[in-house]
């Protein structure tokens, strides 16, 4: 099987559903005739021509809102906004719009879009080039929200979404676009060539919408990660030698609780990461789910480990990343409670 | 009879990497030949200074024309001073940036004759609203370019503390408003500065700067309603630098004949100038500048360029257009002809700009220097991480209080 990064993954995601349904379109900045910045939709436009694959204006609510006006055509879109820190002027699109065409027109509407964006910092991108804003797409009704963490969830993930008949939000972690990253930044960068989720297989396939995945198992605690800190939590388990059981949860919207539960009650400790800012952030979702649904059978407060409640920064990107060593503290204070 | 069947549009530059270089596109119109209305002149009586090119300096680098004469030899010079700065510290800042001494930068090239002459034209207290590619209004600006430095280096005299990305300078004494990474925003809050000043009967004006790409965005036709409605003193300048990353101008562009032309359904005057001409960019500043801080409302100049080099150390233009598309430029270089120009009047020789630029190469040698010596991003003084959890608020709430007291510091 060939292994591919991650960007080669999601590339071939797209060519993919492009050649099985001609309403597919992909569009952005940048996109068509460069493919992108991220090299995400390289060669799209030469396969698939201009009409299929296009350079957009820098207008973020009008990507969006054009997305929206092809789907309700009968397009499927898969829209890419250059870095999720420049979504914003889109966000009204989305949220009054995107999210809620189905319910207010009882399906007479709807709106299958895709709407891909680089997310998470990790390359001293600073404020705009690293934020990871999914919790103000969970608390939105009427979205899905997606955070891939390889090359082969990236691309099963990203064909679900678009063949998905409801708007979905797709972050892509841009620091894992080549490689896995566990808040080791000091140390060499392993390639997805060298890692088994870099295995892709060539044509259709599918990794469903809402259904998470145990990365590592373990007994004594468990992990809920997504994105990047799936492998910082992995080394966590690694370094501090606690037998954590690893759950990438992959979509955020709709949530698999039962893999989280099942997990949780066997382990009887959880401890939640994410990178983004903490109060208002999805692990306080993840908590109180976990809380409603386990709490007989915890022996420790649910603890999360989040980025601070501060923009991004720049020089001190280290400090702010919440890396393996701030999340094993939190995993030996549970062990200890 | 078969219905006519509907096609989709969207448009190409001229010549995409492999092909020849193309301007025929672009009409450069003769040097002299724009009329300059006084500045009380109304938008509808103007508009063809929408379309046309103002320029000053013609072919062989001699001024003509209605918009001549804006500066004297003095400030010639000095704008030559300037602009010559300007590259030699975009040139050092490009390589410290290659030898791994900060995360990123992002240059001037081609287009060094736009921020600096603007700044000139401006009085203190004036507000700019900018980019990231306007650094020439804090080099022309008199700002220190030590400071520029410990900002781009992330180091402990970094005025932002490390928490910008390179370039992303901040000076309210230097009328350099702090600039955003989310494209356009800055538009329509430099159109806010100006009812804001109009509001308290105040004597200051701001300028307002985007480049081509940008314009798309929603902040770029907010800032213009405003500024139509109240009539705002600011000075609304666009970089047309023909490119937004891989994207040509066209793009954002669409089917008007000019980025300047926007400004027209919103009667605001609307003039279109060589970019790489300093004298005429100053002269249409001093002009818009003018305009406005006699009350007479706002101006939208969009200035023809090119930029030259890449878009910043993290884009490589071979992939999307021709590499001598810089060279082909009908417009030239903007310190070549201001060089030219000066050297036609016995102002300057080919021996005194080798001399000026080995001056202004040791003036920028000499401020790297020291800005290393307090560090640079990954090595020597770096500012704290205490610094991530100041400035938040005015006052810390207690959770970033706590979450500090949690990081240890
Ligand atoms: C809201 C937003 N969308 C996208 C970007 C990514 N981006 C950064 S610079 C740029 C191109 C801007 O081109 P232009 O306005 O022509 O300015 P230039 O770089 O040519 O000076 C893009 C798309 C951004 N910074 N902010
Ligand atoms: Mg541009």
């Amino acid at each position: 099987m060939p292994r591919l990064t991650m960007i080669e993954a999601i590339r071939s995601a797209m060519d993919v559903a492009m050649g099985r349904d001609d309403d597919v379109v992909v569009f952005g900045e940048d996109v068509g005739y460069f493919g992108g910045v991220f090299r995400c939709t390289a060669g799209l436009q030469q396969k698939y021509g201009k009409s299929r694959c296009f350079d957009a204006p820098i207008n973020e609510s009008g990507i969006v809102g054009a997305a929206i006006g092809m789907a309700a055509y009968g397009l499927k879109p898969c829209i890419e906004i250059q870095f999720a820190d420049y979504v914003y002027p889109g966000y009204d699109q989305i949220v009054s719009e995107a999210a809620r065409i189905r319910y207010r027109s009882n399906g007479e509407f709807t709106c299958p879009i895709v709407v891909r964006m680089p997310t998470g910092g990790g390359i001293f991108g600073g404020q705009t080039h690293s934020q990871s804003p999914e919790a103000l797409f969970t608390h939105v009704s009427g979205l899905k929200t997606v955070v891939c963490s390889n090359p082969y969830d990236a691309k099963g993930l990203l064909i679900a979404a678009i063949e998905d008949p409801d708007p979905v939000i797709f972050l892509e972690p841009k620091r894992l676009y080549n490689g896995p990253f566990d808040g080791h930044h000091d140390r060499p960068v392993t390639p997805w060539s060298k890692h088994e989720l870099g295995e892709v297989p060539d044509g259709h396939y599918t990794v469903p919408l809402g259904k998470a995945v145990i990365r590592r198992p373990g007994n004594d605690m468990t992990i809920l990660a997504y994105g990047t800190m799936v492998y910082v939590a992995q080394a966590a388990a690694e370094e501090t030698g606690i037998d954590a059981e690893v759950i990438d949860l992959r979509t955020l919207v709709p949530l698999d609780l039962e893999t989280i539960t099942a997990s949780v009650k066997k382990t009887g400790r959880c401890v939640v990461v994410h990178e983004a800012t903490q109060t208002g952030g999805f692990a306080g979702e993840l908590v109180t789910l976990v809380q409603e649904a386990c709490f007989f059978h915890l022996e420790a407060p649910v603890a999360r480990v989040t980025g601070y409640d501060t923009p991004y920064p720049h020089a001190q990107e280290w400090s702010y990343f919440p890396g393996p060593a701030r999340l094993g503290r939190a995993m030996r204070e549970t062990m200890e409670a | 009879m078969e219905p006519s069947r509907l096609k989709f549009h969207v448009p190409e530059p001229e010549v995409r990497p492999g092909g020849t270089p193309d301007f025929s596109n672009v009409p450069i119109p003769k040097a002299g030949i724009a009329p300059r209305p006084p500045v009380d002149t109304k938008p509808e009586d103007m508009r063809e200074l929408a379309y046309g090119i103002i320029r000053v300096l013609d072919d062989d680098g001699n001024p003509v024309g209605p918009w001549a004469g804006s500066l004297s030899d003095e400030e010639l010079a000095e704008g030559l001073r300037h602009m010559m700065t300007l590259r030699a510290f975009d040139a050092r800042m490009q390589m410290a940036q290659r030898q791994g001494k900060t995360s990123f930068y992002m240059q001037h090239l081609g287009e060094e004759a736009v921020s600096t002459a603007f700044r000139k034209a401006l009085e203190p207290g004036d507000m700019n609203f900018p980019t990231y590619r306007q650094a020439g209004l804090l080099i022309a600006g008199g700002y220190p370019m030590v400071t520029m430095m410990n900002q781009i280096y992330s180091n402990e005299l970094d005025p932002l503390k490390g928490r910008q990305l390179p370039v992303m300078y901040a000076s309210k004494e230097y009328g350099f408003f702090s600039i955003s990474g989310n494209l356009a925003t800055q538009y329509i809050q430099a159109v806010g500065w100006a009812m804001a000043s109009a509001i308290k009967g105040d004597t200051r004006i701001a300028a307002g700067w985007i480049g081509d790409g940008s314009t798309a965005e929603s902040d770029f036709h907010s800032a213009m309603v405003f500024a139509s409605t109240y009539r705002a003193p600011v000075v609304l300048n666009i970089v047309n630098n023909q490119w937004a990353i891989s994207t040509f101008q066209g793009i954002a562009r669409g089917g008007a004949a000019t980025f300047a032309a926007r400004g027209l359904g919103f009667n605001i005057p609307s003039l279109r100038v060589d970019g790489n001409d300093y004298l005429a960019v100053h002269a249409v500043a001093k002009w818009a500048i003018e305009r406005a801080r006699k009350n007479f409302g706002p101006t939208l100049i969009e200035y023809v360029t090119y930029r030259a080099g890449a878009h910043s150390t993290s884009d490589d233009p071979s992939a999307y257009r021709p590499k001598t598309e810089a060279v082909a430029w009908p417009l030239g270089d903007p310190v070549m002809r201001l060089k030219e120009h000066l050297i036609n009047k016995g102002l300057w020789s080919e021996e005194r700009h080798k001399q000026a630029e080995a001056e202004v190469l040791s003036g920028v040698l000499a401020a790297q220097k020291e800005a290393e010596s307090h560090g640079t991003l990954h090595a020597g003084g770096k500012p704290s991480v205490r610094d991530v959890f100041e400035g938040v608020y005015a006052e810390m709430p207690p959770h970033l209080r706590r979450q500090r007291q949690q990081a240890g510091v």
